[in-house]
This record gives structure tokens, C-alpha cells and sequence, in this order.
């Protein structure tokens, strides 16, 4: 497990990191969403050791992580701006990784560079964005690690390729139990593969959960009132969140799963009434609301 | 086999749920056939593990499937699907019940049209409805 413990981190005078408590459990995917500039990368930064933080204690499976090469051995960093060797090939930054990480799977590396067309022995510097980003994937996935954090890692890569790397973390994942760290700016992007989702907003957490809890917690209500009176005693049942209401239609954003929901409607018996499903984006806006922050100005 | 749809607003793991239990129903999964491996599923479908995991310990609670430890995840025998599918029915009969209430047909004309859908021939249905209509004029 990641545990992060009040992490501050400020470069002259700017606060890029502030007082961040997050856990990342073994085994789930772990989402980190934000704009350019909330402090994704810092965080990474400060989880792989790179970073040291001004304030807080950042653990890996109990022990510190900076500048400590046991606890490193178990995180990769896909940056997202990567370095590679001068003149360097595939193959040879296979090598200087196979150095670094006793776990490498080079054989394994060399078998999805060749799924992927990747040619082995050319500088990767004649390589494309997109392909420069496929082998630092590779690397990453292929290092062995417990932990791979992944910056950015989607963008630059076609839909084909983004669907085959997911499904090579799908693999890691079952395998071997890889814990990916996925930070993005985008949160669809992040919707069908993570189980928690962290949102940073100017260095800090706004909110961290289960994505399932999240959607079973909170839904869509379509409503018909006979009036006043039965709409207010209603409102007064449910945990509701937001409100609009056009005409006598009501649109309601309600805690709470939908078993309790509906029975609580049914004693009200309003004329007309029907849940609705939400989608990950309206689950943001009305939880990052509540924060009192308007998500449409956070992300999109 | 499953196929995910991303415009669809309810979770991923439901639409798998629900896809499994529609393949058993109409019989391309038959009983004691094996389903995909979570790994593999999870591989093809390029997504999370996790989620495909879920679905099937919600498929087994439902008793569509149950688990052999170490061998995978086989289609149990219709009776909980088909007990859960007569509940589903009669749910949604209700919400059509509701909606001809509020239309303000007649018991009659609704079980007119049960029939008619019943024997399947849309012409019939169209019939009935057209009677219903007129019968509905005749009797205000």
C-alpha cells in the first residue's frame, strides 16, 4: 500500500502539492484527475522517490520511499516526458532497465515490441510521439514492479493502441497483481479502467473514492409532485443534493442506493417518479458542488 | 461474445452482468459451460480485471453461475435466472399497468392487447388497438 500522510511540496514559493492524504491499496487501479497544474506529476514525482517532500511522510509498503533503493525497487515511473540513452535502441534500454530492475522481463519486452511493430535495433530518437511513449510503456509494464505510475500515459497513442495497452495492464493485473497509478486530465479516459479515483484541485484532494461506491450512492431522480406539501415532505426524506425544476417535472440528485430511494418515494407516492442512472461526469459535478467548486471549471 | 457499450450510462459491470445472463437465457450458454477466464475477458475487453470480477460474484450471488476454485466460473441451471427473469416481468408489467392507468384504458382493453401481443402478429395488435378506440368512443 501508497500512503500518503499531509505531503507538501512547494517549488520557490509556489505550492505545487498541498497537505495530500491519499492511500492507493494493492490491486486496483488507481485514477488521479486534474487539470494541467494541480499537481498530478508532483505527486507521482513524490511517490517514485524522485522528489523529496517539504512536509509529510510518503510510505511504500510501510517504508520511506526517498532515497531508499529497497522501496524504489517496487515503483516504476513512466514520465511523461521521457529520457532515453543517446543513440539508444529498444533493445539497449532494455538493457540499462534490466540493470536497474532485477525483475525485468525481457523476453516478455521483446515479445509485445514485437506485437506492437516496434523495431527493435533503430535510435529510438527517429522514433514517432506515439511510438517513443509505446516503449516507455513497455519498459514499465516489463520492469516487474508492484506499482507503475503512469503519467499522461494515454495521450499520443491512437484508440487502437490505447485499447492494447489497457488490455496489457488487464493482463499485468490479473497475473500478477500490478497496482497502475494512472494520472490524466481526462476523466473519461480513466472511467473504464479505475477503481478509485483521486480529483486534485491546485495541489490538494478534493475527492478520493471507490468509482462503484460512487455510482451506487448517488442518483437521478425524475419526479411529479401533486403538490407543495407532498414535494417538501419528500425532500425532507431524501439526502438530496441538487435541484432543478422545469414546469412541474423535478429533477433531483439524491444520496443514497436505489432500494432506499425508491421505497422512500413510494410512501410519498408522488404522481410520477423515475430513477435515473448518472454518468461518471454528473457524479463529479454534484460531488466536486458539494466541495462548493464548480467542476465544469476544474476539468473538461 | 460481450460487448461494451460507453454511451450506455449504466456501469460497465452491469452491462456485463446483464449480457451473460441474456447469452444463458436464450440458450448459447448452456448449462456447465465454462465462461472466459476474468484475465481473458478482462484482456480482450481492455478493461479492468476488477470490474469483470465483480460481475461474475454478482452473477453467482444471483446463482446464474457458480465457481469451481481452481477451475473458473460455469453456467448454473436456469431456475434462479428464470425466477429472477418472472420478477423483472412483473415489475416492469407494473410500470405498463401504471402507463395504461394513466391512459386510461380499461383492464379489458389491456388484456386485449396482451393477447394480440401474445400471438405475436403486429397486425392483430394493430387491430386491437383500433377496436379499443373505437370501443373507447362508443362508451363515452
Amino acid at each position: 500500500m501508497i500512503k500518503a500522510e499531509n505531503i507538501t511540496k512547494r517549488f520557490d514559493g509556489l505550492l505545487a502539492v498541498d497537505r495530500i492524504s491519499v492511500e492507493i491499496k494493492e490491486g486496483i487501479v488507481f485514477g488521479m484527475v486534474g487539470t494541467n497544474g494541480a499537481g498530478k506529476s508532483t505527486m507521482l514525482r513524490i511517490i517514485a522517490g524522485i522528489l523529496k517532500p517539504d512536509e509529510g511522510i510518503l510510505t511504500i509498503d510501510g517504508s520511506l520511499v526517498y532515497e531508499n533503493p529497497e522501496a524504489k525497487r517496487d515503483v516504476f515511473y513512466i514520465s511523461d516526458d521521457a529520457y532515453y540513452l543517446n543513440n539508444g535502441t529498444p533493445v539497449d534500454m532494455a538493457d540499462y532497465y534490466g540493470a536497474v530492475y532485477e525483475h525485468f522481463n525481457r523476453k516478455r519486452y521483446l515479445e509485445l515490441l514485437d506485437q506492437l511493430g516496434l523495431p527493435l535495433s533503430r535510435k529510438i530518437s527517429t522514433f514517432s510521439k506515439g511510438m517513443k511513449k509505446q516503449v516507455s510503456i513497455l519498459l514499465g509494464v516489463c520492469a516487474g514492479t508492484k506499482y507503475l505510475l503512469c503519467d499522461e500515459t494515454f495521450d499520443g497513442l491512437d484508440p487502437v493502441m490505447r485499447q492494447a495497452v489497457k488490455s496489457i495492464f488487464a493482463k499485468e493485473i490479473t497475473d500478477r497483481g500490478l497496482t497502475p497509478i494512472l494520472a490524466s486530465h481526462n476523466l473519461r479516459e480513466l472511467e473504464d479502467i479505475c477503481d478509485h479515483v483521486g480529483l486534485l484541485h491546485k495541489g490538494g484532494v478534493l475527492l478520493s473514492k471507490d468509482l462503484e461506491e460512487m455510482r451506487t450512492g448517488i442518483h437521478k431522480l425524475q419526479c411529479v409532485f401533486e403538490d407543495e406539501e407532498q414535494a417538501a415532505k419528500a425532500m425532507l426524506d431524501l439526502d438530496v443534493v441538487g435541484k432543478d425544476k422545469r414546469g412541474r417535472l423535478q429533477t433531483l440528485t439524491v444520496r443514497g442506493t436505489r432500494e432506499e430511494i425508491e421505497e422512500k418515494m413510494a410512501a410519498v407516492n408522488p404522481i410520477f417518479f423515475e430513477m435515473l442512472p448518472l454518468t461518471l461526469e454528473e457524479i463529479f459535478i454534484s460531488e466536486t458542488e458539494v466541495a462548493g467548486y464548480d467542476f465544469k471549471k476544474l476539468i473538461l | 461474445m460481450i460487448v461494451i457499450d460507453y454511451t450506455d450510462r449504466r456501469p460497465i459491470y452491469e452491462q456485463v452482468v446483464e449480457r451473460f445472463q441474456s447469452l444463458v437465457l436464450c440458450g448459447i450458454l448452456e448449462k456447465d459451460a465454462p465462461l472466459p477466464s476474468v484475465r481473458n475477458l478482462a484482456m480482450e475487453l481492455s478493461i479492468n480485471p476488477n470490474t469483470i470480477q465483480r460481475a461474475y460474484t454478482e452473477l453467482e450471488r444471483r446463482g446464474v453461475i457458480y465457481t469451481v476454485k481452481g477451475k473458473g466460473n460455469f453456467v448454473a441451471d436456469l431456475r434462479a435466472l428464470l425466477t429472477l427473469r418472472e420478477k423483472e416481468i412483473r415489475e416492469e408489467m407494473w410500470l405498463l399497468v401504471r402507463k395504461a392507468k394513466e391512459a386510461g384504458l380499461s383492464k379489458e382493453r389491456v388484456s386485449r392487447l396482451l393477447d394480440a401481443a401474445w400471438q405475436g402478429e403486429t397486425a392483430d395488435a394493430g387491430e386491437a388497438v383500433q377496436e379499443s378506440y373505437v370501443g373507447g368512443e362508443a362508451h363515452d
